[in-house]
């Protein structure tokens, strides 16, 4: 038996992203809602987002991963693996992903979806950087899409104010130098019925002050372990780019992990809550817009619904 | 020895300023924490995680929706 020659290390190549047309404003919400700008903003922070009218998970998967690739300079043939993150395809069969990959021209490559709810992505990323670390890929496309409006409640002003559909993507490959940290990743399945769609006929129902209070309060710790694992300080991090699930909560996690120079993602402000698309989306729009550069460090960390949760080092391409 | 009804009321109103930045001299017994000091969910769940570090009590969630006044929370505190 042999095992083939394996890379030092992964890192991400190239990002991309997909929003759909179709912007909801609070004002919109409001004449449906017993709710209104003022409110919806002092609680979560979101002043718009985006709805698919259209599109599917698949097809925003497909735009968001068409353009990662594009961006990275590789070929469809150069892609071996590809992992869909997403919790909210309107079917459970077939998978995302090799539906995904065959309407990008990838030819048979390996193809599944990861179900780990707004820290999908982060799970995805740490899957596809052992599968080229460990030889089982060369180079992997892995995406995060989400249509969250198609599980919620447009009359709960609890949820419907907070979800909202889109996707982002990252292609990650071999590199001589480490550029995706060690992943700090877990559960907490005693909470749950925290976040849950109880059966196939419901929406999605969440318990805002469980998970509020778990995400103010045990995620910093994994925020600060994945820097450690990575060997590096909070200072020296670029960005910080955590599952945009509140405002109040990416502003308290941040607080906490204390990184000063970071800039703190705030992309839920006019995306609102994409669960497992949330990371790349707002990366992506971040590299876009030139706040942050090529080569800086940028902590990423998913939370959500498990409960569960992800965070690593990276390196932003 | 356990703090006073007093002492916990000033530490409780030093808590609620830091969080929402209502004077602490507003944050009195009688007070509703929806109607009178308009404090939404959210920060009554950090109001209840602070109280918790500077009084060792836990004020979990099925407990904090019933805590509907100052002095329903001054009462939980001491027990």
């Amino acid at each position: 038996m042999r095992i083939p020659d394996i890379a030092a290390g992964a890192k991400v190549l190239a990002l991309g992203h997909y929003q759909p047309a179709h912007v909801v404003t609070n004002d919109d919400l409001a004449k449906t809602m017993d709710t209104n700008d003022e409110w919806i903003q002092s609680r979560v922070g979101i002043k718009e987002r985006r709805v698919a009218k259209d599109e599917s998970v698949e097809d925003m998967a497909t735009i968001a991963g068409g353009k990662a690739l594009a961006a990275s300079g590789l070929s469809p043939d150069d892609v071996d693996l590809v992992i869909v993150a997403t919790c909210t395809l309107e079917t459970q069969i077939p998978n995302a992903a090799a539906v995904v990959a065959h309407r990008l021209g990838i030819k048979s490559p390996g193809a599944f979806d990861v179900n780990a709810a707004c820290a999908g992505f982060c799970y995805a990323l740490a899957t596809a950087s052992a599968a080229v670390r460990g030889g089982a890929a060369r180079n992997v496309l892995v995406i995060g899409a989400e249509k969250l409006s198609q599980w919620v409640d447009w009359t709960d002003r609890s949820t419907a104010v907070i979800f909202a559909d889109g996707a982002g993507a990252a292609v990650v490959g071999p590199s001589e130098t480490p550029g995706i940290g060690p992943v700090v990743w877990g559960s907490a399945g005693d909470k749950s019925e925290a976040i849950e769609v109880k059966d196939r006929d419901s929406f999605l129902h969440q318990e805002g002050q469980t998970v509020f209070r778990w995400a103010t309060t045990a995620l910093h710790p994994v925020a600060l372990e994945a820097c450690a694992r990575a060997g590096v300080d909070p200072s020296e991090l670029a960005a910080f780019v955590p599952h945009q699930a509140n405002l109040r909560i990416v502003e308290a996690i941040a607080r906490k992990l204390g990184a000063d120079k970071a800039v703190v993602a705030r992309d839920i402000v006019h995306a609102g809550n994409t669960s497992a698309a949330s990371i790349p989306l707002a990366l992506s729009r971040m590299v876009e817009r030139g706040e942050v550069s090529s080569g800086g460090l940028a902590l990423v960390l998913g939370f959500g619904a498990g409960l569960t949760y992800a965070g690593q080092v990276i390196e932003i391409p | 020895m356990a703090a006073t009804e007093q002492e916990i009321l000033e530490g409780l109103g030093k808590i609620i300023n830091e969080i929402t930045g209502i004077p602490a001299s507003e944050v009195t017994p009688e007070k509703s924490f929806v109607d009178d000091l308009d404090i939404d969910s959210l920060s009554m769940v950090e109001i209840a995680v602070a109280a918790q570090d500077e009084f060792g009590v836990e004020i979990p969630d099925d407990q904090l929706k019933n805590l509907k006044t100052v002095k329903d929370v001054l009462t939980f505190i001491q027990g």
